[in-house]
Parts: C-alpha cells; structure tokens; sequence
C-alpha cells in the first residue's frame, strides 16, 4: 500500500488525516486529566477542559462584601458598601455585562448604575470596583449577589500539586504513597535482574540434563496468572512470619517477575557470538569468569529492557500491593491504592484525582520517553522470533 | 526502622548476598569440594563442570518453584476444600465449583471474560495493525506510534481515572466536562448518558480502556513484523497490478500471521487477567463483573478460600491451552 501512495496527493493526504485521526484519539483522555491537574476545581466544572486552553465566555455569580461588617453609614439614614467585586487581585477578564438576577443576565453595562427599587443601587464598573447603595433596611442581611458575563483567559494553576504533594495537613496527599512506591520498585526491579542473569547464563551457555526442560518450565511460568499465588503465598508468609509488609511484596514482585527475566535475557545470551565464549574458555576462563567479564557487560541492552519492564510492572500494580504489602494501618499504601481510594472518596473533586493520577503516571512516563528504545527493543526479543 | 532505610538495606542484602552466593558457592566448588589439582585434578573438573549450572540455577529455580510452581497445586488443593468453624478445612470434593456456577454473580463474570477474550485481543490487534500500516512510510510516523504505544507506560489504576473524566456526566442544564457526554450532545444525543451504568455497553467502556493500552504493544511488533517482509513480494504484486488493498490482505497478512497469533495470545493473557481496570472503575457493579475481580471479592472481601480458589482455577483453565501452545513452540524452536 505504501508504496502506491507516495504517488496520489490525495491518498497521502488521507493518510496523514487517518494518522492525525489516530493520534488524537489515544492522546486526547490523557491531555484531557494532564490540562485538569491545572485547573481549580470551580473551572474544572464549569467548563471542559477542551476550552481551558482558549478565552472562555463565563457567568461568574459573586456576592458583595457581607453589609454588616463592611457597611458604611453616609448619614441620614444612608447606608454603602463599597469595594471590589473580585476581591484584591486585578481582575485578568474582560466584563461584557452584569445583572442582579439570574433571569436578566448581562441586562447592564459595566459602569452603569441600577436600581433595585426603593432607592436601592448597585453600580458596577468594568474593573469590578462596586458601589451598593441604600438605606439600613436595604443593606443588610446578606450581601448583595451579582452575575457577570465575563471573558476570562486561560488560566492555570499549580495549587493542586502544591495541595497533593506538599500540603501537610493534607491527610490523603501523595507524598508518603510516593515514597511507598519508590520503596517497593526500587529492590523489586534490582533483585531479580540478578538472579534471572546467572539462571538466564546457565540455560543459554551450560551444557546438562534437564535443560530443554527447565526452559520448556520457564516458558510456561511466563503465563500462569498471578491470582493463583495469592492465598497460597499470603499463608506461606503468614506461617513464616514475613506477613504483609515490604519483606512480601519485593519477594512476590522476584518470583513473578523472574519467568519474562529469565527468558528474555536466555533469548538474548543465546545470540551473543559463540566465538567469544569458546575463545575464553580455551584461554582458561572458567564460567564464572566469562559470566562477570563477558556476557553481563554484553547483555546490557536485555538487562535495561527487563529492568524498564519491571520498573513499569512493579510502579503500576495494585493487586500484589493489595495483597501483600497493605495491612489495615494504612502507614504502607502505595499509590494506585491511593488513587483508588480517592476514587471512592473523592469521585467529584475532580482536580485531586486528575492531579494525584498524574504524580503517579509522571515517572513511568518519563522512563517511557527517555527509555523508550530499549522497551521496544524488549517487546521483540520477548515475543517476535 | 524506616521503610526507605529497609529498602536500602535489602537493596545492600540482596544484591550482596546474591553476589555473595554466587561467588562464594564457585569458590567452593573449584577450591575444596573438587579442587582441580591432586591426583583426581581431570574428574574432579568434570564433576564440578556437571554441578556448577545446579549452583547458577538455584535461587530461580527456587523463586520459581515457590512462588509460580507450588501456588498452582496449593490452589487446586484449596479448591477442594471449605473453611470449617474453628479455622480447620474439610474436603468437600467439587462442591465449591458447583455452588460457584450457580451463583449469578460468576455466571455474569464468567460471560464478561468471555466478551473481553472476544473483543479486546481483536480490537487491539486490529487497531495495532492499522496504526503500524498507516505509520510506516509517514515523515512522522515515530512520533506518532510513540504516542499510541505511550498508555503502555501507563497504570491500569491511573486509564482509569483518565476514562472517569472521560465518561464523565454531569446534569443536562449545566456544562459537560466529559468528552463523551460533550460529543454525544454536540451530534444530537438526547441527554447524557452515564456510560458505566448502561448494563452490557458498559463492558465495552471498559474494554475500551484496555484495548487503548494494549493498541501500542501490537503496533510496535506488528511495525517490526511489517518492516521484515521482503521487499520483492512486495514490488512483484504492485507489477502484477495488485492494488493496495490486495497487497495488504493477500501479501503482507500472510507473511506476518505468526506474528499476529503471537500477538493475540499475548493480549488475550492480559485481558484474562484484567483486575485493576474493573476494581477501579465499577468494581463489578452494574453487570460488568469479570473473572479475576470475582476472585478478589470471594478471597478478600466475602473471606471464602475455598471458592476464590475455585474461581482461581477457571483462571487458570482459561489459560492453560495458550499455556500448552506457547511450551510446544518453545520446544518446536529448539530441535
């Protein structure tokens, strides 16, 4: 196909439609709570985050300062209140109009002066500054409402990552659940590249019984779903005394992550040149010398892909986390169970969610970009022969 | 001790004592236990030769055996048996498995699963396939596969918050901030839906968070896959004056067919498996309860072993025939 469309204009230009068609769809949900984490919550229900990016046309509802603190008495049985509406950062919108009720909006013209009847005023001047007149019956109780039709330009925040990450008082914050995580991934990422290395040697490079065996074993480990070791593991810790904890979730994260290791990497080592190998050894290496020297500096490129793997596996799982790390104190949540949590909890606030979603999406995604080489390289080693 | 503190300490142990063990465990083999001088210095080489891969595979085999190999039979041995007063077990033969398929509740995941095994490999597949295709000879097809294969770095938990606000719907008399629901009434739809209590349909909102994961990881190797065909097949068709379509479907299909089953055994696995995506967004409400959730409520919320090993055991039952073809291949490569 491609090769006739380089000829057609306009085959290439459906082409690069399709291709931009494509592209917008699997973009769009994740730009979607990436513009969200910006925004407060007001504009986030107010409006689409599709037209966070561009000027919106809003009705902003604003009451007056409360009449019996801020009233003034002119004398004469003369009662203001005065100040401006948007309290004491400059208003960065421009007011088309402005109302006192809900069913004539924008009925009056920023500067204007309107009367409420019985000598009551409001004037309200394109800079928000307001003037509420009228007598001690009239301001009083509570403050006069207003609505303004205003265009506001884009406007985004970096309060909620303030709030999420560093608010101390915040008790559903990140932070601690970041720092799980990192604590869970970091050993469970390390440990089974080590193991998984001097296995992966021995079924590439070691001549024994048993061998087409053992790889046969490993090919179908990489299949058997992890639901099955739940209870059986949890009761093994249990009996030996692990428990749920850390000690659990970085043991369970190396038996199930060991199958792909070791055979993405036995794949690898055994395309590795045998002329290096045999060479050593007629100088007198032993296996464990050609191991160190040879294969572990050569392998990099399949330790990097395993290890971005299980990086991503072990950053992004809930179920071994629930199962056996979180224990009912809660001190050990990592941050998918904090996510979902705030699902529960949190179902509307959606500048919370969208920003606590993106802390714990942010580092996988970084990885992703900055490695993406290597995963790639990974994904065909482990399942394109 | 302090969580970071442990984890650098583990970090220390582990690695350590895995280092540790592998050199010490060579040391002693080549020095005292068959030292390669003396009288005997040819068949103590020899013997150590034989026992050395045993001392490479043993932390692995034993990982594997205990947390991959015994959990199969341990669940199996649970699914047979029911928690007695007292916290004793008794066997009870298949009782779990026939009381389990008379519950509505599995029947309903059972059926799910069996939706999500249909569509979702297809559908990934499927679009996997397109997006290599149409990416290929593009200018700027990199960035753009780099953007389809990204939600592969993302968390099941974090689409699912990303599809919420997606599928978000808020009353008809005030802005919507939910594409769908704006897109919906933007080309006539009456009033917004909310999309994950619809019974049925809401199994496919929720396939379709998976199937936008899993679109990347079939494009990246089916781009490979395309990129190995021969050239010559190819360029014979177009001189044959084959058109487009025929090229792709009669020519290149073809060639990477084993590329696509691969594929599609691969993301069939992952759907089975598929937890968090439901736990997160319906957790089983509203019929769209699957297999692995169904598990997870039996083992960790009703509290019945017995049953959430059987349930358990479906999962493995589903998977075992790919199970079986993927050791057979193995084995097929290897003569």
């Amino acid at each position: 196909m491609d090769a006739i469309a380089g000829r057609k204009p306009i085959v290439v230009w459906a082409l690069n439609i399709s291709v931009v068609l494509l592209v917008m769809l699997w973009l769009f949900p994740t730009l979607g709570l990436f513009v969200s984490s910006f925004r407060t919550g007001d504009q986030i229900t107010a409006s689409g985050w599709w037209s966070a990016m561009f000027p919106a046309e809003q009705t902003l509802q604003i009451r007056a300062a409360d009449p019996d603190d801020a009233r003034v008495d002119l004398g004469n049985g003369v009662f203001v209140v005065e100040g401006n509406i948007f309290g004491d950062e400059p208003f960065a919108g421009e007011m088309s109009g402005w109302s006192t009720s809900s069913r004539t909006l924008g009925a009056n013209a920023p500067g204007e002066t309107f009367d409420l009847g019985d000598g009551e005023t409001f004037t309200l001047n394109a800079d928000g500054t307001y003037v509420w007149q009228g007598n001690d019956d009239q301001i009083s109780g509570r403050a006069q409402r207003v609505f303004i039709d205003a265009t506001t330009p884009p406007d985004f925040t970096l309060n909620n990552y303030a709030f999420v990450l560093f608010d101390e008082d915040n008790s559903e914050g990140m932070a601690k659940a970041f720092f799980n995580t990192l604590t869970v991934v970091i050993p469970a990422t390390i440990i089974p590249i080590l193991i998984a290395a001097f296995a992966a040697y021995a079924l590439a490079w070691m001549d024994f019984p048993g061998r087409a065996l053992l790889i046969a074993a490993v090919v179908g480990l990489l299949v058997v779903p992890l639901q099955l070791a739940l209870i059986p593991l949890l009761s093994l810790h249990n009996a030996i005394g692990i428990g749920k904890g850390y000690l659990g979730v970085w043991l369970a994260h190396t038996g199930f992550g060991l199958p792909l290791a070791i055979y993405l990497l036995r794949n690898y080592m055994v395309g590795l040149p045998r002329d290096i190998i045999e060479n050593a050894k007629v100088d007198g290496a032993t296996d464990f010398q050609i191991f160190t020297k040879i294969i572990l500096p050569l392998s990099f490129p399949a330790l990097a892909s395993f290890a971005i793997f299980q990086f991503l596996w072990t950053w992004n799982d809930l179920l071994v986390a629930l199962v056996f790390l979180i224990d009912a104190s809660g001190q050990t949540t990592v941050m998918t169970k904090q996510i979902v949590e705030l699902l529960g909890t949190r179902g509307g606030d959606w500048e919370i969610l969208a920003t606590s979603a993106f802390v714990s999406i942010a580092v996988p995604l970084a990885v992703f970009f900055a490695m993406q080489k290597y995963l790639v390289r990974g994904l065909l080693a482990g399942s394109v022969k | 001790m302090h969580p970071a503190l442990l984890g650098l300490v583990t970090i220390i142990v582990g690695v350590g004592g895995c280092v540790g063990y592998f050199y010490g465990a060579n040391v002693f083999l080549d020095k005292v236990l068959f030292p390669a001088k003396g009288p005997n210095a040819g068949r103590n080489i020899n013997r150590a030769n034989m026992i050395r891969p045993w001392v490479f595979l043993f932390p692995a085999l034993v990982a594997l055996g205990l947390y991959l190999a015994y959990p199969v039979f341990a669940t199996l041995r649970l699914s047979f048996l029911e928690r007695l007063p007292g916290n004793e077990y008794a066997f009870v033969g298949f009782e779990n498995y026939t009381k389990m398929f008379a519950e509505a509740k599995f029947n309903e995941a059972m059926w799910n699963n069996v939706l999500w095994l249909i569509v979702v490999p297809a559908a990934a597949t499927g679009f996997g396939l397109l997006a290599a295709q149409l990416t290929d000879r593009l200018s700027w097809g990199n960035i753009a596969k780099s953007i389809v294969f990204m939600p592969m770095a993302i968390s099941f938990v974090g689409a699912a918050v990303i599809f919420k606000l997606v599928y978000e719907a808020r009353p008809e008399d005030v802005a919507q901030i939910g594409i769908l629901n704006h897109l919906y009434l933007l080309f006539g739809g009456a009033e917004p839906q909310q999309w994950l209590q619809i019974p049925f349909w809401n199994n496919f909102f929720l396939m379709i968070v998976l199937i936008w994961i899993q679109t990347g990881f079939a494009m990246v190797i089916l781009s490979a896959a395309l990129r190995g065909i021969p050239e010559e097949t190819v360029e014979a068709a177009i001189i044959d004056g084959a058109n487009p379509f025929q090229i792709f479907f009669k020519i290149k299909i073809p060639q990477i067919m084993s590329t696509i089953v691969v594929v599609w055994t691969t993301i069939t696995i992952a759907t089975l498996k598929v937890f968090d995506i439901v736990f997160a967004m319906t957790n089983g409400q509203w019929q769209t309860q699957v297999l692995a959730n169904y598990m997870y409520d039996k083992l960790f919320v009703a509290d019945d072993r017995g049953m959430g090993s059987a349930a358990a055991m479906i999962i493995m039952l589903m998977v075992m025939p790919i199970l079986i073809w993927n050791v057979y291949n193995a084995r097929k490569e290897m003569r």
